[in-house]
């Protein structure tokens, strides 16, 4: 590894670092062996995590940033002046392995600009995976991001070596696509997770390796002026038709090299993170995108609270629970308890009749939970959730007395 | 009362045995008095008894044992106790009372000890060492230097060793090391912290003064947010991860960059816009029949098996293109379809109805021969819906080269690659509209080969022969 070599890693690192996927989970157990090199387990690591608090599990770069394309949202568009560089195939392969061998990474998720034509660049990319998988031996975990304009036969191919595909769709309406990236199109992205979905699902079937990780998206917040609601809806429809693993959310941050379409001032960061709290509640909490938006303002989620707040505020009639009687879907919607404090309790409450100091040790968010709630000691009086300031209560932190 | 002591670190087995004599002499936890020492003690003789019978626990309270004894709490050995005796004594569910003070304790020191074993996968970084004296495979050799909270070592070793099998490499910890030599793990005493892995001796590896290099750039100065980066990276390991050194300056140059972006004009392209090779992208797809056999031939198989892929063969502008399933064995062998003995009944019968093999042209489905080895032979195995469906594209592309009036599918993988759909063949053979194509569905002269009566085969070829006449005549 020359000098030159670090300088283009860390150009190319610059460029792909605005994709916020970066999961290394849900790959089927590997072993390189003795001639090999690596393993998956299930189950993802993130081997550090940088300043912004985002985790790094993959070697995640681009192949170039010299792209053809315009999206006016990426640093790497054609009419950027950003610095440009470009590895081989060979480059890329030597980057994963190294990095991998000294325990940094789980796998190398791989991007690239488009250089010559769309099945030039993945064909490329194809390769890097290709000769890891093949030539090396490499078990670890890799994700490839799918040129949507790319010819069908190579995602046929990619799917062979790669633990995950995604497809980013970028934008949540065609609107916002043809005005933000000329050269894209939302039915061709759809046709290829599309087929992706079903090669995925018939591979499973018939027991074969296709993509195991399953697909995902990005979706890029704050960049158009699509509300929550419209951009919750879009997840709904890709989780439901195209049976994808996790939708990114990425709140469009400023850019080097921005362009002047582009909105001044960036969505607050807050707006993602109740996108991705309200992401969850519609795949493992049994949310429907309809009360989701029901507990905010003309299609925008509250950014001051969390959505299930946000929606138990909104439907006080419905508490306070019973932690001792109710079903775990209504156990569910209590805010403050996860999915895992649930399971306690539904476990617990066979042996003893819970009370609060029980609860206590079975669930680590009783301070928001508490107003919500019903045990065996304890019943809210005159109704704590017909307070007026209940919402004062809960978001401000209780705070101590200083003393002097 | 009686004391026990173990050995110093995770001592399941020291643990296992004094438990297993306890419960034979059922000695109340209230009455034992655990401590930690080398050797392992079992202090009086009431105890030294060689009572070892087995104790049978509940499923969940032997791996929940075997992560808490690695816990660095001087307490362990005694909660557990305490849950073995109350699992013994009528307790047997105890373990799904989460909010039992005792099962919450455990469930915490557990969940502290693999929250460690996660970290030490995680965070641990090796570093090569130049190599020393010609060793095996060059003499790479990596070596790690890590601090664990609690006693790990031997516990995280299986991830390394399947991990990291290929390489020879040493974890140094204060609590015990480990040595893979690519056959054999070898446990070894606590251990210092190696002058080699110091902080300044990045240069000596480029590939970790690279990963520097990577962590600055795949930072978002924007989204700066050091809270929650030290809840998942605490500080405490930050000692042995060499690109921690780059965070306060990152941390520090955040504010300024973004400033910067937010205040820097939308800048004019420098470049000219690249009209040419803008109009060039579009022109991607394979220009030619034999574009498209180039890209085939250079592509990986679909299917387990094939030496190599087996091209379409017949002038373009045929006709009639026939399309059969997948290469066989000898169609393997010598890159052309239908040179087998399927293909010279096809020959055979062409030449029957009056039809010059010649003048069609000829493919397959699925590109590539499927197989098992058995012995020296290669069994033919039938290709799956899913397989069919990745070569799909393909033979679509094939076909549109071709330009035939008339596609004749032989057998049901080709019906269902040309339809999309599945078809049965015997009931619905005859002219059959494909996917934009005029299409006809036959027989697979295998299926031919493979019917057991002469009298049965001769019937099935005559109709055969009648299809092909029928196909002929529709183009």
């Amino acid at each position: 590894m020359d000098d030159a070599l670090i300088e283009k890693l860390g150009i190319l690192a610059d460029a792909a670092k605005y994709d916020a996927s970066c999961a290394s989970s849900g790959a089927k157990p590997r072993r390189g062996g003795t001639e090999g090199l690596g393993s998956t387990t299930g189950a993802g690591i993130c081997h550090a995590y940088t300043p912004d608090g985002r985790c790094v599990s993959l070697l995640k770069i681009l192949l170039t940033n010299h792209c053809l394309f315009d999206c006016v949202y990426c640093i790497n568009r054609r009419s950027s002046n950003v610095r440009r560089a470009r590895f081989t195939v060979a480059e890329v392969v030597d980057l994963t392995l190294g990095f991998y061998k000294r325990n940094c990474i789980e796998g190398l998720f791989l991007s690239s600009g488009i250089i010559r034509s769309p099945d030039h660049t993945m064909e490329q990319m194809m390769l890097v995976a290709r000769t890891l998988r093949r030539d090396h031996g490499f078990a670890g975990y890799i994700h490839l991001k799918t040129i949507p304009e790319a010819s069908p036969w190579l995602i046929e191919q990619a799917g062979l070596w790669a633990d995950r595909l995604s497809i980013n769709l970028e934008l949540p309406t065609d609107h916002s696509l043809k005005a933000f990236a000329p050269e894209k199109n939302g039915g061709t992205i759809k046709a290829v997770m599309g087929q992706v979905n079903e090669r995925i699902v018939e591979a499973k079937e018939e027991r074969r390796r296709f993509s195991p990780a399953g697909q995902s998206t990005q979706l890029i917040v704050g960049a158009d002026d699509a509300t929550d609601r419209l951009v919750l809806e879009t997840s709904g429809t890709l989780y439901q038709r195209y049976g994808l693993r996790r939708v990114y959310y990425s709140a469009f941050s400023p850019i080097p090299e921005a362009s002047s379409v582009l909105p001044v001032k960036p969505p607050p960061l807050q707006r993602e993170n109740r996108l991705y709290q309200a992401d969850w509640l519609l795949r493992y909490y049994g949310f429907t995108v309809e009360e989701i938006a029901s507990g905010g303002e003309g299609g925008m989620l509250d950014l001051g609270i969390d959505p299930k707040l946000a929606w138990a505020l909104k439907n006080r009639e419905r508490f306070p629970v019973d932690v001792n009687r109710a079903d775990r879907e209504m156990l569910l919607r209590v805010p403050g308890l996860g999915a895992r404090a649930v399971d306690k309790i539904l476990s617990a409450r066979r042996h003893t009749r819970l009370r609060m100091e029980d609860l206590g040790r079975l669930s680590s968010g009783l301070r928001r939970a508490r107003p919500f709630l019903i045990a065996a000691d304890y019943h809210p009086v005159g109704g704590l959730t017909d307070r007026l300031d209940l919402r004062q209560r809960l978001v401000t932190p209780s705070r101590q007395l200083s003393l002097f | 009362m009686h004391t026990i002591t173990l050995q110093e670190g995770a001592d399941l087995d020291g643990f296992r045995r004094a438990v297993r004599r306890l419960t034979a002499a059922r000695t109340a936890p209230e009455e034992v008095l655990w401590s930690v020492g080398a050797p392992s003690l079992f202090g009086d003789d009431a105890l030294a008894s060689d009572a070892d019978a087995p104790v049978f626990l509940p499923q969940a309270v032997g791996p929940l044992i075997e992560t808490v004894v690695c816990h660095g709490d001087p307490e362990r050995y005694a909660l557990l106790h305490r849950l073995v005796w109350r699992v013994l004594n009528g307790e047997r569910a105890l373990l799904d009372q989460h909010a039992d003070p005792l099962v919450h304790r455990l469930e915490r020191l557990d969940k502290a000890v693999r929250r460690d074993i996660h970290k030490m996968h995680a965070f641990l970084r090796f570093r090569a060492l130049p190599p020393t004296a010609p060793g095996p495979e060059g003499g790479e050799r990596y070596v790690a230097w890590f601090e664990p909270d609690h006693h790990i070592v031997e516990a995280v070793a299986p991830f390394f060793v399947e991990r990291f099998e290929s390489m020879v490499w040493t974890i140094l910890t204060p609590k015990g090391s480990l040595h893979w030599d690519r056959r054999r793990l070898m446990t070894g005493p606590p251990a210092e912290r190696p002058d080699a892995l110091a902080h300044d001796r990045v240069a000596d590896d480029r590939f970790a003064e690279g990963w520097l290099r990577y962590y600055e750039s795949t930072f978002n100065p924007a989204r700066v947010n050091p809270t929650a980066m030290r809840a998942e990276m605490p500080r405490k390991y930050w000692a042995n991860m060499p690109e921690t050194a780059a965070i306060p300056a990152m941390v520090r140059s955040a504010p300024a960059r973004v400033q910067a972006m937010l205040e820097a004009e939308a800048a004019i392209p420098r470049r000219r816009m690249p009209e040419k090779a803008v109009a060039a992208m579009a022109r991607q797809a394979p220009e030619s029949l034999a574009d498209l056999n180039r890209l085939i031939q250079r592509s990986e198989p679909l299917v387990p098996g094939a030496t190599q892929a087996v091209l379409g063969e017949g002038p373009e502008g045929a006709a009639i293109a026939i399309v059969g399933e997948q290469p066989g064995d000898q169609e393997d062998r010598d890159g052309r379809p239908f040179v087998g003995p399927a293909g010279q009944l096809l020959t055979a019968a062409l030449e029957e109805a009056g039809i010059d093999r010649e003048s069609l042209y000829l493919t397959n489905a699925v590109k590539h021969f499927k197989f098992v080895q058995r012995g020296k032979r290669r069994i033919h195995q039938s290709p799956t819906a899913g397989e069919v469906k990745h070569y799909r594209w393909w033979l679509m592309t094939e076909l549109g080269f071709v330009r035939p009036r008339l596609v004749v599918a032989l057998g049901a993988t080709a019906a269902l690659a040309l339809s999309g759909r599945p078809v049965s063949v015997l009931r619905e053979r005859g002219p059959m509209a494909f996917d934009g194509w005029n299409g006809f569905v036959t027989v697979h002269p295998s299926y031919l080969l493979r019917l057991p009566g002469d009298e049965d085969r001769r019937r099935a070829q005559a109709e055969f022969v009648a299809d092909l006449r029928r196909a002929a005549a529709l183009a």
